[in-house]
């Protein structure tokens, strides 16, 4: 079968290589979503001393014998339903919001945190050496991230803009205040990697950190503020504020329903997704493990190099939900003043600190 | 004056860190997560309700139903008491008249034509049972109960002997008696 691709123009296969890969990060993404939402509500329960989803399914699995009764009790079907919940309740529009904006705000939230994903290097190599498991081998890579990932937050904001109802609205102003105490120290935090990695292709962060250890020991600093700083990204607790539930009556979605309300949570969640493998592939070591840094030659290699990466991602998600019950909210101010105060002069002197180390080292 | 100032000490630089808070979120969220999650072997204190139910206790007030005596019949005579009594007015009597169908007790005068509960009115205050001469109505175990529409929610006669069940023995005044002497007893003491 691939005999046959061989004939086919080098753009041609390029074309279909990509378009194939695309699709399965896709569906692959989605599927993580679903079953992340699962995880967060079963870890959830069971932090908080509780059974979790534990009812849902289809009609005649409860008459298999033994794994029926199971997989229901995991709550394994929990996130079909959900689905087909958003997919057939009522979309409502109320007659108060700006129409267009209205529109535009979800696809504006979901379509940055999918765009992300287009180059992060979440496998070495399938097949033959070619075959790259990236989907857009940038050599910009980073830089294209900050801009992407940035532009998800104008979907937030704008949601509070056109809802044209005053939750809503605080939820966008405080968004965007937390994007700009945020972003800095996230691109500044970054910027130490790339003095020692010299390259900002993050396939060559990888191989980086394949050869000369794990990046997050290098530059621990450089990884809180950049873990830190990605909750505040991907609006989860403690820095949730343009949610806020239980002041904001859910902030900037207070307004949706339907379909444009599980954009705005796949957005989240997919934006969760992209955060963890950015982690992963800046500071984690990608898909290499300490003893398995080669790229892989045959299939079989280039699947486990795969299964690290969403292995690792995993537990970052795991984190991501984890410290959702570990701190209350952050006030306003004080979200702030981590951001402009702390972290930020502390980012700078870690470039400083590393500049020095760099430039002493002769590297 | 009374007021007492609270001292409220600035945080340390090592509480500033947000350090500890951070260990101690972890710590808890840990042991509960331990505690509960089943693949560590454990099982969550939750009580899955309509496959699990609650052991109700002695002397808890649920639903009014008529009780049956020993040989089946209907204890009610329809002395009205609990009608009378019945604070939201849930409970409704008709008399068989004059000449309407006899008690199915031998010393009984004779037993209501109809008796109807309507249980969305009936607030479970057990003033019925207290006030009832005959024991024939008792505040039961029955907590949850439901229906389609309110038609459904008034319980007849019918329907209330056979939820009832059967409480044997006819003492009249007897445990009223009781009742009543044990209070006066009780809590009072004179000097």
């Amino acid at each position: 079968m691939f005999d046959s691709l061989k004939y086919l123009d080098p753009t041609v296969q390029f074309l279909l290589f990509s378009v194939l890969k695309i699709a399965v990060v896709f569906g692959v993404t989605m599927t993580f979503v679903a079953y992340a939402v699962l995880v967060e509500r079963k870890v959830s329960a069971w932090i908080q001393d509780r059974v979790g989803p534990n009812r849902t399914a289809p009609p005649m699995v409860e008459f298999i014998p033994v794994l029926g009764p199971f997989l229901t009790r995991l709550g394994i079907f929990q996130p079909m339903a959900d689905g087909l919940k958003f997919l057939l309740k009522e979309d409502f529009t109320p007659s108060y919001v700006r129409t267009v904006y209205f529109w535009l705000a979800p696809a504006i939230a979901v379509i940055p945190a999918f765009m992300t994903l287009a180059v992060i290097p979440f496998g070495s190599t399938l097949g033959n050496p070619d075959n790259k498991m990236v989907i857009a081998d940038l050599n910009v890579g980073i830089l294209y991230t900050f801009g992407i990932v940035s532009l998800g937050v104008y979907g937030i904001v704008l949601a509070g803009y056109a809802a044209n109802s005053k939750y809503p609205f605080l939820g966008g102003i405080r968004s965007s205040a937390q994007m700009i105490s945020y972003e800095i120290a996230m691109g500044m935090s970054v910027v130490s990697i790339f003095m020692l990695v010299g390259d900002l292709n993050l396939s060559k962060v990888v191989e980086y950190q394949a050869q000369g250890g794990w990046l997050v020991l290098k530059q621990p600093v450089a990884f809180v503020i950049f873990l830190v700083a990605a909750f505040a990204e991907t609006n989860r607790l403690p820095f949730d504020l343009p949610e806020s539930e239980s002041e904001l009556v859910g902030g900037y979605h207070t307004e949706y329903s339907s379909m444009k309300f599980a954009l705005f949570f796949l957005g989240e969640y997919a934006n969760m997704i992209a955060s963890s493998a950015m982690m992963v592939t800046l500071f984690f070591g990608g898909w290499s493990l300490p003893f398995l840094g080669e790229p892989a030659n045959g299939l079989l290699g280039g699947i486990l190099h795969i299964g690290i990466f969403v292995a690792k991602m995993a537990a970052f998600m795991v984190l991501f939900i984890w410290v959702r019950w570990m701190f209350p909210r952050f006030r306003y101010d004080q979200l702030m003043d981590l951001g402009w105060r702390r972290f930020i002069p502390l980012a700078l002197a870690n470039i400083l600190v590393t500049a020095l180390v760099v430039a002493f080292t002769n590297r | 004056m009374s007021t007492k100032v609270v001292e409220r000490k600035p945080l340390t630089a090592y509480e500033r860190t947000y350090l500890p808070s951070f260990l101690g979120g972890l710590s808890v969220t840990w042991k509960h997560f331990k505690k509960t999650a089943p693949f560590l072997g454990n099982k969550p204190i939750t009580m899955e309700y309509p496959e699990q139910k609650w052991v109700v206790p002695e002397g808890y007030r649920g639903a009014p139903y008529l009780v049956k005596d020993q040989d089946g019949a209907t204890k009610c005579v329809s002395c009205q008491l609990c009608e009378f009594v019945c604070p939201p007015k849930a409970i409704r009597i008709t008399s068989p008249g004059q000449d309407g169908k006899p008690a199915d007790r031998s010393n009984a005068e004779k037993m209501p034509k109809e008796f109807e509960i309507n249980m969305l009115r009936c607030i479970f205050c057990g003033l019925c049972q207290e006030v009832c001469p005959e024991e024939a109505i008792f505040l039961q175990k029955d907590y949850s109960l439901t229906g389609t529409s309110r038609e459904e929610m008034i319980y007849d006669k019918e329907k209330l002997l056979k939820l009832g069940g059967t409480h044997a023995g006819i003492q009249k005044w007897k445990h009223k008696l009781e009742e009543a002497s044990e209070q006066e007893v009780f809590p009072v003491t004179t000097n």
